[in-house]
């Protein structure tokens, strides 16, 4: 098995068990507090152009249960798909309807929101977590975030991405509770707007 | 002065303490052994590997020493360790058809292929209670001709089916693999699979309810034994790196194929319907009654209305499994005070708002009265 | 304290990738909140009915550094709590607590500490029947078009009922809330005097559902919305008298029966708070002759 595994392949958590704990609570919290922050205390060498928070966020949630997406960037460095099959076994689909998780890590030409799993109106939860690599995060300016996980309301930016992103973040609140929600990923840095989250210029 | 209620970690460590002693009982009684179990309560050794669905008799049988005796705390401590086990896969369907056989009987035909083996059974055993049991017997040796060999007893619905006489059984499908209600949590409306699954890990109890039900009404399903068989069958897996399969041992299964209600349309012919038991172990009321409640759950499949319990597909799927209802039903005994206190007050408010009415309208009443007088 | 941890197990129990299952359906609960998502709850080691549903939510939740306290009626000390406790010390060798403000996550059954929470505390609930509306409908196939049409009438149906029969609306726990405006969701058997803390609390509050296999959640600072009428709102739970050990006002009390002549007394159902009251020096009725410093129990 090993034979067949180039030499580049980048290592995966050094403490499994407690390392995946850390980050899942670290994305779970950003899930739960839309738009805030939250730094990864584990450091993972990632792939290719994943963002170590990307890489370490696979590395927690995914697994043979759960099919993967990757945008074209990702897709076409075999790293990513090398370290995602050997260390999580998640299988790799080339339908963004069929993924649970979708890794992205260039959000300016990333595919509308509807192409991914979006869920039923019985089952809203059979749908795609994106977890898009960006250039920045800023909480300064940005988007007035509302909803659940809000304290009232709070500011947003991540680039780059589509011009007509906040469109598409709108008319993916509309679909509520279908819908996709959004993990983005900054170096060791996570922040969510789950598609609960109210966005407004 | 009132002292809250404290020291629960001592009590529950002293009920446990307590529970090791009556356990084992006098000491004077000599201490069974799980290889005691194993051999001489084997069927209760079948009914925890059956429904705790692990086949693992050595286990089954410490599981019922450790529960006194308690089938379903038995079965419990197994579902429990099977949950930590891990998986390699699933393994080859097994071929009854090439069953080891040391029973079989058909209600069907009077003679077939293979025989009518009558096995070891209690069937025509009079119900008188053996007191030379008590102090121990050395039984004479069985007969044993045909007993566990390889006899060649084709299956009797394969036997109607080469008349067409009864509904083919579907074959396996590459693109829907076998569901494992384990894994995934259980939808409706459910595959057979799933159902069968289902059935199979069931309380033999609330099976043997329902299958008797059918029989007195509440959904009939017309049922005729096809076929009860009991033996052992081969178990074969396919590891990935040899891509081919290979035997992993022996299990003892009990099969059951129930001829069933024949069904037919304006296009296709009658024919006779299939209802399917299969359990670990020698368990022919488990597989029997599995068997009629499964034909029960194919109610809409044939396009007739679902009008008893036994078929109610969500009602049965949800109430089968004995470790989930005994928990929820022996929770009960868990502190509910909270609640209880809730409705308490409710209850108290309530009384005092009827009385309340109830005087003012005695009030009212001699107001009229004085009033008219 | 941290306890050793028993060996031949997991931390916390469960294996690596039924944790990732479950970390799946808690984000996606947390997305979609009030919303019950199904999930492949495993067979625990303690029975159906008894908190396997928060156990497995707080296995996959809790880390080594976390600090675990587990309630039952409110109290660190009932038998259950106890015991699940114990079972997280063993098998996950986590520090455990009676305390609810040095808690970063609190598994409970039936209660909601007194003590506000804040931001850095997890809340996990056990869970019997996460169905608000299984009592009046028992077919999930049914239940579940309900939710995905946002058809509750059946509710306000029973509510309504519940006045017309008896002036109020009779349920007293396991009242039913409306979440964000959309889904319609079990509080868990909680007394409806409960409630009003789930609105807009700075803590995540997570539910485990074991044997009905449904995880589900409120994200902090969530609109939680017990439903009522116009002319019949929404009310708490009220007692007459304060606690008989601490003297505190608006907690929610436990009638203990002294004896057979119809003498009660009414205390805190939440011990840690109750303790922690006296420890500051308040005094109730049972204890008014007894010093300040550490004469209660």
């Amino acid at each position: 098995m090993s034979a067949a595994l180039s030499t580049t392949l980048s290592a995966g958590f050094e403490r499994p068990v407690f390392d995946a704990q850390a980050v899942f609570r670290c994305v779970m919290m950003a899930m739960a507090r839309p738009g805030l922050i939250r730094t990864l205390t584990v450091a993972v060498k990632p792939p290719g152009r994943m963002a170590p928070a990307a890489a370490a966020l696979a590395l927690a949630m995914c697994d043979f249960e759960s099919p993967v997406w990757l945008d074209d960037a990702l897709a076409a460095d075999p790293a990513v798909a090398e370290f995602l099959r050997f260390h999580t076994g998640a299988p790799i689909v080339a339908d963004p309807r069929k993924a649970s998780f979708a890794f992205l890590a260039d959000g300016a030409e990333m595919p509308p929101l509807d192409c991914f799993a979006l869920g039923s109106p019985e089952y809203p939860d059979r749908s795609t977590t994106l977890v898009i690599g960006v250039d920045w995060i800023d909480t300064e300016s940005g988007w007035r975030l509302a909803g659940p996980g809000v304290n009232g309301q709070t500011r947003f930016s991540a680039g780059p991405l589509p011009h007509d992103f906040l469109g598409r973040l709108s008319d993916n609140r509309g679909l509520f509770p279908r819908g996709v929600d959004l993990v983005f990923v900054h170096g060791d840095r996570v922040a969510a707007i789950p598609r609960s989250t109210v966005v407004e210029k | 002065m009132y002292v809250a209620v404290k020291g629960g970690e001592r009590a529950i460590d002293n009920a446990h303490r307590l529970l090791d002693h009556a356990r084992r009982g006098d000491p004077a009684v000599p201490e069974i052994t799980p290889a005691q179990i194993d051999e001489q309560l084997a069927l209760a050794v079948d009914r925890v590997m059956a429904e705790g669905s692990l086949y693992d008799r050595d286990l089954a049988a410490l599981a019922i020493k450790q529960s006194r005796g308690d089938l379903i705390e038995a079965i419990f401590l197994v579902r429990a360790f099977r949950t930590t086990l891990p998986r390699f896969g699933a393994s080859e369907p097994v071929d009854s058809g090439a069953m080891r056989i040391e029973r079989r009987v058909s209600a069907t035909y009077k003679d077939l292929p293979g025989g009518q083996v009558l096995g070891p059974t209690f069937d025509y055993t009079h119900r008188l209670v053996d007191f030379a049991l008590a102090a121990g017997v050395s039984p004479p040796e069985p007969a044993t001709a045909g007993q566990g060999e390889a006899i060649d007893a084709p299956h009797v619905t394969g036997l109607l089916d080469d008349e067409g006489l009864i509904e083919v059984n579907p074959g396996a499908q590459a693109d829907h693999p076998v569901g494992d209600l384990t894994r995934e949590p259980l939808e409706f409306p459910a595959g057979r699979d799933l159902r069968l699954q289902n059935l199979a890990r069931g309380d033999e109890g609330f099976l043997l309810a329902l299958g008797y039900s059918t029989q007195r009404g509440f959904g009939r399903t017309h049922p005729f034994v096809g076929e009860i068989r009991f033996g052992e069958v081969e178990v074969a897996f396919t590891p990935e790196e040899l891509g081919f399969p290979v035997s992993l041992g022996r299990v003892a299964l009990t099969e059951c194929e129930m001829v069933t209600q024949f069904a037919g349309t304006a296009e296709v012919a009658p024919q006779f319907t299939r209802g399917y038991g299969l359990v670990f172990g020698q368990s022919e009321r488990k597989a029997m009654s599995m068997a009629l409640v499964d034909r029960a759950l194919r109610t809409r499949e044939f396009g007739e209305d679902v009008v008893a319990p036994a078929q109610d597909e969500e009602f049965v799927l949800s109430h089968s499994d004995n470790v989930q209802a005994t928990g929820f039903v022996e929770h009960l005994k868990l502190p509910h005070y909270v609640d209880f206190q809730a409705e308490l007050g409710l209850v108290r408010q309530l009384r005092r708002e009827h009385a309340e009415r109830a005087a003012a309208k005695a009030s009212d009443a001699a107001a009229h009265r004085e009033a008219a007088e | 304290m941290n306890a050793p941890m028993t060996a031949g197990y997991n931390f916390a129990y469960l294996d690596e990738q039924t944790k990732r299952m479950i970390r799946r359906a808690i984000l996606k609960a947390i997305a979609i909140p009030g919303y019950q998502v199904p999930f492949a709850s495993r067979e625990m080691p303690m029975p159906y009915g008894w908190g396997t549903g928060g156990v497995q939510v707080t296995a996959a939740v809790i880390g080594e550094h976390d600090v675990l306290k587990v309630i039952d009626q409110g109290s660190d000390d009932t038998t259950n709590a106890v015991s699940i406790r114990k079972f997280f010390a063993r098998t996950a060798g986590v520090a455990t607590t009676t305390s609810t403000a040095d808690a970063t996550v609190i598994q409970t059954r039936h209660r909601i500490p007194e003590a506000p929470l804040t931001e850095d505390q997890i809340l996990v609930y056990q869970v019997p029947i996460p169905e608000p509306l299984r009592f009046l409908e028992p077919r999930e196939t049914e239940t579940r078009t309900m939710h995905a049409l946002e058809e509750y009438g059946l509710m306000h149906v029973k509510l309504y009922e519940d006045i017309a029969r008896h002036g109020h609306i009779a349920t007293t726990y396991a009242y039913p809330v409306k979440v964000n405006g959309r889904y319609l969701m079990d509080a868990s058997p909680t007394p409806k005097f409960d409630n009003p803390k789930m609105h807009l609390s700075p803590a995540l509050q997570l539910f485990g559902a074991g044997r009905e296999k449904r995880i589900y959640a409120l994200p902090p600072y969530t609109q939680v919305v017990s439903l009522d009428f116009e002319d019949h709102p929404f009310e708490v739970n009220r007692f007459d008298k304060p606690c008989a050990l601490c003297a505190a006002h608006g907690v929610y009390l436990d009638e203990v029966v002294l004896d057979d002549r119809g003498g009660r007394m009414f205390v805190c159902s939440d011990t840690d708070f109750c303790e922690t009251r006296r420890a500051e020096g308040h005094r109730g009725e049972m204890l008014a002759d007894t010093p300040a410093d550490g004469g209660a129990a």
